[in-house]
């Protein structure tokens, strides 16, 4: 296969960056779009240029690393897949490729496609979590979960937290993400004690950090490549009003 | 140079564990331990390397404890370390399924899947400590899989007899490395942990024969940094990485542990590695990464090659008579659910014959054929479904209608640093936890024993012993310009101005993956005093062309990820080596080291306990120097050895 | 052996040991704190504006309903439709005076919309300042067409209402123009020399079809009653109810151009 790439080159922070043109003549259908990237970098370094960087890890698709948009959509055009699981089959031979990194405000590029998510992890730190320490949890079994419960929270934990939510969204909002942690511990009866202290902590946290509002469009979810649904959103803005306008947040 | 040769020390004495009836050894040694002050603790810093299982386990207890620490990741985010990529599950002695299981044949099962090459004590502690971790885990609102009582649901896994697995679908180290993730996040906030993403460790620092600090390399701007400790713990996971395809991360690396053992700890077993069988085959020379599916596919489907050589037609249109159910043939009583090194060994074989199958020859079938016309498609959508999509996404494949083709590839590494009962390694005040250290899982590693140990160590086992070392040793200051601290800044400065003037002509890649090629070839899954010997002499070779000749661009003041890769690489060169050592030096089979010299007449791996019952532990004398070994005895008073059998 | 040295003691010894000071945190000056402490909020968060823009969407699609109903009464003649104004202006006059409950629903009617446009415009400032880079590539992702619908059709919508004010409640605009001979006003509004009027009055009640149709189901959302599994139900009666409430409209302007009323 032969394929041109329009990649986003951009050496630091404060470089203004611009779009590059590559061609790659002898990709084959078998390769990852990562590994797309790699033979080219090979082609670059030996060229004597610099290398185009890229966040990758696991490229199994679940460390959530991997973060290009390409043509426009985040992690590409499969359906519920990352990049680094989105095969070259899915293109055709002399196609056109852009590859841009995330964009939002919240993300600001670092270099190249490699975009500084950190915000999320605040998000998280604001308390995404449930208050126990080491050594002081009860016997697993003394909790029941009903499993629609326990089915639900984990299609929410299946978040990898990738940011290609962010991506999507014409708002630049963290929803998706916010709502699907909210929702993994919000169905859990081990979460409940802090639900509602949690959701106005993390959602003060996440316009802090300069994400947009969601203004239900469900770009999110559509771009998700995990599929965590819409709903988590709705989730989302029921604990919060019922904490904050329905008072719950002060009534425990 | 070339380390083909070693010298034998004195034997290495884990002095940590108590004696005595083995059920009590933990509970003694944690009364044993000297406690550090409350108020004391805020002064005490300890740094965490790694924030998977046992390091985001540890970094956050430690926190909760009310120690200062740091914590260090290569990732943009501590959520990413590998652990997350462990699918199948968890193992804990809870027996809820009321099916004879207990902490003891939990204990028993690891020492005889580690095919008699663990600690015993530090077996048991496990045994013990799993029951802890579901509880823990739950707590912190962990999904696991739940039946519709609500209570937690369990599987039999890697052909045990009793269901003791937890499992979260096929995301188990996911939703497990979240919780500790979460309750890391948590301790940040508080401010008893300071996170540093994006921070490699590049080396050790130690004062008066401690460890005292490490220096890291931030990766975004290339500033070296300082960072100074009462103690260090390293949870850097396993180097699988050596053999360049693995299904490890692409970022997974033995810096860490490599420079520790270059300043003195002592790396024990480090050719124990684990081949897992149900992989995704090689498509060509582009290929980054291995991708694992499942053990349990191989619960429903049977694997298969034609039984003619050449045979090249479509495996549909080779008939039921001219297949090879080799598995089934060779081990009738266990068939298709052979531990994971039979497995494995039993497909090379057939590829070794040339009746492999796909593109490169390198592939079995896994048919679901009859899994279907038995179990109709939906209850095999309904079990296998995600990990059909996945195998489709990658190969262009539908195995509904097409046997899947599998591989073996490396998934684990059981050697490590050699540590005590304590966790401590041979530096005092360095501690190892999880995949990085040697310590519970012998020759050979359980299926869903990986994350119990990783919890283990970062929960429940480190967190107290560390308090012992800290509360029994009085540690100076130490200067952010002692000379220790400069001579370690200086050679990581130097180590990383070498590799980008050297400016050579060919990539890092590309000797890692020779090195790879090397390391699959002879210290794979089947090794020949013949063939390491010839891997002894390759990777010399192939280190000095690496060191005359590699092309590093850019420059260290950046984000330079080729840079990242070259150290690593560079580390693995030696590392590579000291593996084939180890390898050639233990003439036995065992768990996953399998030596075609050592087997029984009908091909089965042979072990030596007369002269191989130790742990083989490796001191660093000098890059292409031979290291010195150092023998720590295994004893087994519980668990007899006895050699497996499958058949 | 040199690594065996040091506290490695197993005496079992269950001694409290204070620590004397540990090597305290030999930290260079070039480290700096890697978490630094979160930026400032903005005062209102997001999910509130939006719980704004949602209450103040339900009061304005309530009142449509009632107009839409109202508006119906000009098929039963003349009389009908002006006693029906005459009528809403001394509907609770007891309580509110005469007038008072017109003068009150134009209240709540105003304080909605100024709320409603101010959450939404605070919004979408935040979103440009969140997605501050376009793609090259353009965003491929379905739902920026949703939110031009809102946002722009949003714009229309609003001059359409200043329009209509001061066509059929002012009369300032209208060729008729007398206060309360609503019947006039309309008829005199929409005949066929005055086609633009209606085609106008058309186009901008298609845009309230369009913006009603995800603002009801996005309102569920927001309120927290929207599950995945409720999605395409809600989505379905939003469509219809949206449907019906601009047909209910458009008849009346298209009926008063071809004379059938």
């Amino acid at each position: 296969m032969k394929l041109n790439l329009r990649v986003w080159r951009q050496n630091d922070q404060v470089d203004k960056g611009r779009m590059v043109d590559y061609t790659v003549d002898d990709a084959s259908e078998d390769m990852s779009f990562l590994e797309l990237i790699d033979v080219l970098n090979e082609k670059l370094i030996l060229a004597g240029q610099d290398p185009i960087a890229f966040d990758h890890d696991c490229r199994e698709g679940i460390c959530g690393s991997c973060s290009m948009v390409i043509d426009g959509q985040p992690h590409g055009p499969q359906k519920a897949t990352t990049v680094c699981q989105l095969h070259m089959r899915q293109f055709n031979d002399g196609d056109t490729i852009n590859v841009e990194p995330w964009r939002a405000g919240a993300f600001p590029v670092v270099k190249d496609l490699v975009v500084d998510r950190s915000a999320f992890d605040k998000i998280i730190q604001a308390g995404g979590y449930v208050s126990v320490n080491t050594g002081s949890a009860p016997e697993a079994h003394s909790t029941p979960v009903p499993k629609a419960a326990a089915d639900r929270s984990f299609a929410a934990a299946n978040c990898i937290g990738c940011g290609a939510c962010v991506a999507a969204c014409p708002n630049g909002s963290a929803s998706l993400f916010l709502g699907a942690k909210l929702t993994h511990l919000g169905e859990m009866p081990q979460g409940q004690p802090e639900r509602y202290e949690r959701v106005v902590t993390m959602v003060d946290t996440h316009d802090a950090a300069g994400f947009g509002g969601c203004t239900n469009t469900g770009a999110c979810a559509t771009a998700c490549p995990k599929e965590i649904p819409l709903d988590v959103i709705s989730q989302l803005n029921k604990d919060y009003l019922a904490a904050t306008v329905g008072g719950k947040r002060r009534k425990g | 140079m070339s380390f083909s040769d070693y010298t034998v020390g004195a034997p290495v004495v884990d002095k940590a564990a108590p004696d005595g009836p083995i059920e009590t050894r933990w509970e003694r040694r944690k009364f044993g331990v000297k406690l550090v002050n409350p108020a004391n603790k805020r002064k005490v810093k300890i740094i965490v390397v790694g924030t998977g299982l046992a390091g985001g386990a540890a970094a956050a207890t430690l926190g909760e404890a009310g120690y200062h620490v740091t914590s260090f990741c290569y990732q943009d985010s501590p959520r990413r370390a590998h652990s997350i990529a462990a699918q199948g599950g968890i193992n804990a002695a809870k027996n809820y399924r009321n099916d004879g299981d207990s902490v003891y044949r939990l204990f028993y099962d690891t020492v005889k899947g580690g095919d008699f090459r663990a600690r015993e004590s530090n077996v048991h502690r496990l045994a013990e400590i799993s029951r802890q971790i579901i509880d823990q885990c739950v707590a912190q609102g962990v999904p696991f899989a739940r039946e519709y009582g609500g209570l937690l649901d369990t599987r039999s896994f890697g052909g045990v007899q009793v269901s003791r697995t937890f499992y979260a679908r096929g995301q188990t180290g996911q939703q497990l490395l979240l919780g500790a993730y979460q309750a890391l996040e948590r301790q940040i906030h508080a401010g008893t942990v300071n996170m540093y993403e994006r921070h490699e460790m590049l080396e050790l620092i130690m004062v008066e024969g401690r460890a005292r600090g490490i220096v890291a390399r931030d990766m975004v701007t290339g500033e070296i940094s300082t960072h100074l400790a009462d103690a260090v713990v390293l949870a850097t996971g396993g180097y699988g990485n050596v053999f360049y395809l693995s299904t490890n991360a692409k970022g997974c690396n033995v810096t860490a542990n490599w420079r520790a053992h270059r300043k003195g700890a002592l790396f024990a077993n480090p050719c124990f590695t684990q081949i897992h069988p149900t992989c995704i085959p090689v498509s060509g020379d582009h290929q980054s990464k291995l991708t694992l599916m499942s053990e349990s596919l191989r619960n429903d489907g049977r694997v298969w090659v034609p039984k003619r050589l050449g045979d090249d037609r479509a495996p549909s249109q080779i008939p039921e008579d001219e297949r090879d159910y080799f598995l089934e043939r060779k081990y009738p009583s266990f068939g298709n659910l052979v531990p994971r090194d039979i497995a494995s060994r039993a497909a090379k074989e057939v590829c070794d014959e040339k009746r492999g199958v796909g593109p490169t020859g390198l592939g079995v079938y896994l048919d679901f054929a009859d899994a279907i016309a038995r179990l109709g498609r939906p209850a095999v959508e309904a079990k296998y479904g995600n990990l059909f999509e996945m195998y489709e996404r990658i190969t262009g494949e539908n195995p509904y209608e097409t046997p899947m083709r599998i591989f073996p590839a490396v998934h684990y590494t059981m050697g490590g640093l050699w540590v005590d009962y304590d966790l401590q390694s041979t530096i005092p005040g360095m501690f190892v936890a999880g995949e990085a250290n040697f310590s519970d899982h012998g020759a050979n590693r359980l299926g869903a024993s990986a994350l119990m140990q990783g919890l283990s160590d970062g929960y429940f086992v480190l967190p107290v012993t560390i308090g012992d070392y800290l509360a029994s040793t009085t540690l100076p200051e130490v200067a952010p310009d002692a000379p220790e601290v400069l001579e370690a800044v200086g050679a990581v400065n130097e180590r990383i101005d070498t590799l980008l003037s050297i400016n050579g002509t060919r990539t890092v890649d590309s000797f890692h993956r020779e090195l790879g090629h090397i390391m699959w070839d002879y210290c794979g899954m089947e090794r020949t005093e013949e063939g390491l010997r010839k891997a002894l002499e390759l990777i010399p070779e192939l280190r000095r062309e690496f060191w005359n000749n590699v092309k590093v661009p850019g420059t260290g003041a950046e984000l330079n990820q080729s840079l990242e890769k070259a150290g690593r690489v560079a580390d693995f060169l030696e590392l590579g080596e000291l593996m084939c050592l180890d390898a050639l030096h233990r003439a036995e089979s065992c768990g996953g080291h399998f030596r075609a010299e050592s087997q029984t007449e009908d091909g089965e791996a042979a072990r030596d306990d007369e002269n191989f019952a130790y742990a083989g532990a490796w001191e660093y004398t000098g890059r292409g120097e031979a290291p010195i070994l150092h023998k720590e005895e295994l004893n087994f008073e519980y668990v007899h050895p006895t050699q497996r059998s499958y058949k | 052996m040199h690594w065996t040295v040091g506290g490695l003691s197993s005496a079992l010894s269950g001694v409290v040991t204070q620590v004397s000071s540990k090597g305290a945190a030999g930290k260079p000056a070039a480290v700096k704190s890697p978490n630094p402490p979160a930026a400032k909020r903005p005062l209102i968060p997001a999910v509130l504006l939006k719980f704004v823009i949602a209450v103040s969407a339900v009061v304005l699609v309530g009142y449509l309903v009632v107009h839409m109903i109202g508006n119906l009464q000009i098929f039963f003649g003349r009389d009908a439709i002006d006693g029906y104004a005459v009528w809403l202006r001394t509907l609770l006059a007891p309580v509110l005076g005469n007038e008072g409950l017109v003068w009150a629903v134009r209240a709540a009617l105003t304080i909605s919309v100024v709320g409603h446009i101010w959450a939404a415009t605070l919004l979408a400032l935040r979103a440009k300042k969140a997605r501050p880079v376009k793609y090259a590539a353009g965003n491929k992702v379905k739902g920026s067409y949703t939110t031009r619908t809102m946002r722009w059709g949003g714009v229309i919508v609003l001059l359409f209402v200043i329009y209509h004010i001061l066509d059929l409640t002012t009369g300032t605009l209208n060729p008729n123009g007398e206060h309360l001979a609503v019947y006039d006003n309309v008829t005199a509004d929409f005949t066929p020399e005055r086609w633009y009027v209606t085609l106008f009055y058309v186009l901008a009640l298609v845009s309230i079809f369009f913006h009603l149709r995800h603002g009801l189901w996005s309102a569920t959302q927001t309120l927290g009653w929207s599950t995945n599994r409720r999605e395409p139900i809600l989505k379905a009666i939003a469509t219809t109810f949206s449907g019906l409430l601009v047909v209910g409209f458009l008849i009346v302007p298209i009926s008063a151009t071809f004379g059938w009323i």
